[in-house]
């Protein structure tokens, strides 16, 4: 039986100075990163932040929360809240259709959902206008019943249907088709049909990404500038969005006005995506204990 | 009889047809208008357009500002793709979550930041003023903002791709004796290329349209500092709706372009596309 | 190549993986490293093969110190467990790499990298699949070009990974032979990784069985059987 070996030749003892990762190039690469995320990313971002600090608490809250500033707030939470909506909806019902269905025309749907994504947001914005403007398409028909969409605060939230629903989608449909049939087999010889089934089985577990889908829908509406300025009224206090009133104040030179506001859609944009981190992270850990 | 786990034929034929319905109307309809209206005064009034002056300034600043965020961006994009998925080191996610900050932040927001920076009252601004470098305003600045929101798109599309891929492979170079440059092209680069290139396709597409931060950062100066998007807002606030939707029509193009090669490459390389691929 | 592992500690986050283990494997032998999951066994391997850095402890090979040295310096060659093979390559351009990507003079001309494959084709035993890529391969074949690769290098080491874990009984056997042969004829120090009790016994020279990090006992298969050391090696052997 042998024991640890006595050794012939004496080694000199080292302390690891610092674990070095076989896998070579973290260093460059981790720097380049980084180089370009400060210079790019955090130091305008920055820049943002200092400025508006620096108009004081007061002064800030003035300029930040001035009532064409909730108008414009307002418009452009709501519509975007209202267009996620909307996207949950439907964007569930497609997503549904591309994953469990086969059918004449699937790959042509499945494209025309990224199209939101890859068109201009200003092509998206004079084409939605034209269509539901009283002499488009929909629009002209809308307004027999006497429906007004462009230039109300409805076109805002048609623009943002239009640009949120391959957020929806593509959020659901990876979700949806690693879903096992086991658990739906299990509930129908349990004695559900298919609604329940949709209801109380398949819903809970894509409602995480369902909830991830919204939030990434809803702040692409907060944002939205080139979909909906052609569409929306633009009058202010009424059917002007956020993003606007920031551009008009610049027009303006009116650089306070534009940060605060830019400031406050900033924190807006950061606490969508905490809430979105924080989604994944609990089905992160939900998922991994098994719970 | 019909499996249990799937609903009756006219509840799917019905499922189906709304959502048919829901895209064309929200999603088809507009891209039948662009055209529509672009030819709606014939083929001459639609290449008229395009061939005018300022057209034809915005066509060429923008393919020369892809040109210029596409390439870095995919570089840096690579680079933290793979300090990202093939190693271990704390503040990975943060790291990753930093990435994915321009894609959350409104474009006119993304512009101003750059204003305040750049320009005549920005911090940098009167520095390089007055050395003759002028940023805002003009070409320098819309590349800048061009390239600050496309930058997370190659990252988005890689660092899953090849987190899923794993190391293995790399790791067997190493043992080969291959060095990390070595590896990286020899070995990750075939595994991910099919996906590099869509990222690259999303970015460009994404590069040559953007509208809210370079709106904000151009100062609209006809024939020198004006992209094709605001090149098609100018025509249409001017009331020269064919125009306008003449140019834009070429945006559309490049969109389905991007659109029917993500299309080809799924079709082919489904696995090599994404994470959740296979 | 003697390989000296002396007092190699590694933890991980949350785990002890090694703790303080010291192994000395004679020049030409073939070793066992022998264990249920979680008990180092692998985590030793590739601090062996550079692929992970220890804590505290050191590694020679012959008596020098390869302990900082990179992986890609230590002359080794190492067998995946799901074969790593580069997909986008052929099976010729796989084994070839390792000569391939050879920096200036040392890198062979292309005839002489040509011969080298085929040699080893020939001694893995699928001298016509050159051309193929591993997609098209079984999970036998791919393992033997696995192989054949790791030796292209003509490496004084060759560290394996459960080598035959992915593979059914059958090609099992059949591998176990080709790679006894193939040791015994091109003379390697060779360690492999596994948690299949026979298999170690019927390879080995040396088995060395580890329990959570550390080694319960080092010695030849019939030692371990007739003489187990500590309770742990009699309830794993029986």
């Amino acid at each position: 039986m042998t024991t640890a070996p006595a050794l012939s030749t004496p080694v000199k003892a080292s302390r690891r100075k610092r674990v070095r990762s076989a896998m070579p190039g973290l260093g460059l690469t981790l720097g380049m990163t980084m180089l370009w995320l400060g210079l790019l990313v955090l130091l305008p971002l920055a820049a943002v932040l200092i400025r508006s600090l620096s108009l004081g608490p007061v002064h800030f809250a003035e300029v930040a929360f001035s009532p064409r500033a909730i108008a414009a707030y307002r418009l452009s939470f709501l519509a975007a809240l209202g267009a996620a909506a909307i996207n949950g909806v439907f964007g569930t019902l497609i997503a549904w259709a591309l994953v469990r269905y086969q059918f004449p025309g699937k790959k042509l749907a499945s494209a025309l959902v990224d199209l939101p994504f890859a068109l201009p947001t200003a092509v998206a914005g004079i084409a939605l206008t034209a269509i539901y403007a009283n002499t488009g398409f929909v629009g002209g028909a809308l307004e027999k019943v006497g429906i007004k969409i462009a230039y109300t605060p409805a076109g805002v939230v048609v623009a943002m249907v239009f640009i949120g629903l391959p957020f929806v989608v593509r959020t659901i449909e990876p979700v949806l088709a690693d879903l096992g049939k086991d658990i739906e087999e299990a509930a129908a010889t349990l004695g559900a049909n298919r609604l329940t089934i949709f209801r109380r089985v398949l819903l809970p577990e894509i409602m995480p990404a369902l909830l991830t889908g919204f939030a990434l829908a809803f702040a692409r509406g907060v944002g939205e500038y080139g979909s909906v300025i052609f569409i929306a009224g633009n009058m202010p206090f009424q059917s002007e969005i956020a993003p606007l009133l920031i551009v008009t104040q610049l027009e303006q030179f009116d650089y306070e006005g534009a940060t605060a506001i830019a400031a406050v859609m900033l924190v807006v944009s950061f606490l969508m995506l905490a809430a979105i981190n924080g989604i994944q992270a609990r089905e992160r850990k939900w998922r991994s204990t098994g719970q | 009889m019909r499996k249990a786990t799937t609903e009756p034929a006219p509840v799917r034929a019905l499922l189906i047809g709304i959502a048919f319905l829901w895209l064309a109307l929200i999603i088809f309809l507009p891209l039948v208008a662009v055209f529509a209206q672009a030819f709606s005064k014939g083929w001459s009034a639609f290449a008229d357009a395009l061939v005018q002056p300022d057209a034809w300034a915005s066509i060429k600043l923008t393919l020369l500002t892809a040109a210029i965020a596409v390439p870095i961006n995919s570089v840096f994009g690579m680079a933290a793709a793979w300090a990202i998925s093939k190693h271990d080191f704390r503040g990975r996610q943060l790291l990753v979550n930093l990435i994915d900050l321009p894609f959350s932040v409104s474009p006119v927001v993304a512009g101003l930041m750059f204003v305040l920076l750049f320009g005549a009252n920005g911090w940098f601004g009167p520095f390089l003023m007055s050395h003759g470098i002028r940023i805002m305003f003009a070409v320098p600045a819309i590349v800048i903002a061009t390239t600050f929101v496309t930058f997370p798109f190659v990252a988005r599309e890689l660092i899953p791709l090849m987190t899923a891929q794993g190391r293995a492979e790399e790791e067997a170079a190493l043992t080969l004796g291959a060095g990390g440059f070595q590896t990286f092209w020899h070995v990750t680069l075939p595994n991910i290329r099919w996906g590099l290139l869509y990222g690259v396709l999303l970015t460009n597409a994404r590069a040559m349209g953007e509208f809210g931060a370079v709106s904000v950062v151009s100062g609209h100066i006809r024939g020198l500092t004006n992209t094709m998007p605001l090149h098609v807002e100018v025509l249409y606030n001017e009331y020269n709706f064919t125009a306008a939707f003449a140019v834009a029509s070429l945006l559309a193009g490049l969109a389905l372009v991007t659109l029917g090669v993500k299309a080809l490459l799924e079709w082919r390389y489904a696995d090599q596309l994404s994470a959740t691929g296979h | 190549m003697t390989i000296t592992i002396d007092a190699i500690t590694k933890t991980f986050d949350t785990s002890s993986a090694l703790n303080g283990v010291s192994l000395e494997i004679e020049d030409g032998s073939f070793v066992a490293l022998l264990g249920p999951s979680g008990s180092g066994k692998t985590t030793l391997l590739r601090i062996i093969a550079g692929l992970e850095t220890a804590d505290a402890g050191h590694i020679l090979f012959h008596g020098e110190d390869v302990t900082d040295r990179s992986v890609q310096d230590r002359k080794i060659g190492f067998v995946f467990q799901h074969y790593a093979l580069f997909r986008h390559m052929t099976v010729a351009e796989n084994i070839a790499f390792g000569l391939t990507v050879m920096k200036g003079k040392a890198r062979p001309k292309k005839a002489a990298i040509a011969a080298r494959v085929q040699e080893l084709l020939d001694l893995v035993q699928l001298p016509d699949l050159g051309k193929r890529f591993p997609s098209q391969l079984s999970g036998g074949q791919r393992q033997r070009v696995a192989l054949a690769r790791a030796l292209a290098r003509e490496p004084d080491i060759l560290l394996l990974d459960e080598p035959f874990g992915a593979l059914d009984a059958k090609v099992r056997r059949e591998l176990r032979v080709a790679l006894r042969e193939i040791h015994d004829r091109v003379g390697l120090t060779s360690i492999f990784v596994t948690h299949d009790r026979e298999e170690a016994f019927a390879l080995a020279d040396k088995v060395a069985i580890l329990s959570n990090g550390k080694i319960e006992q080092y010695d030849t298969p019939k030692q371990v059987e007739e003489n187990p050391a500590t309770p742990f090696v009699h309830d794993f052997v029986i």
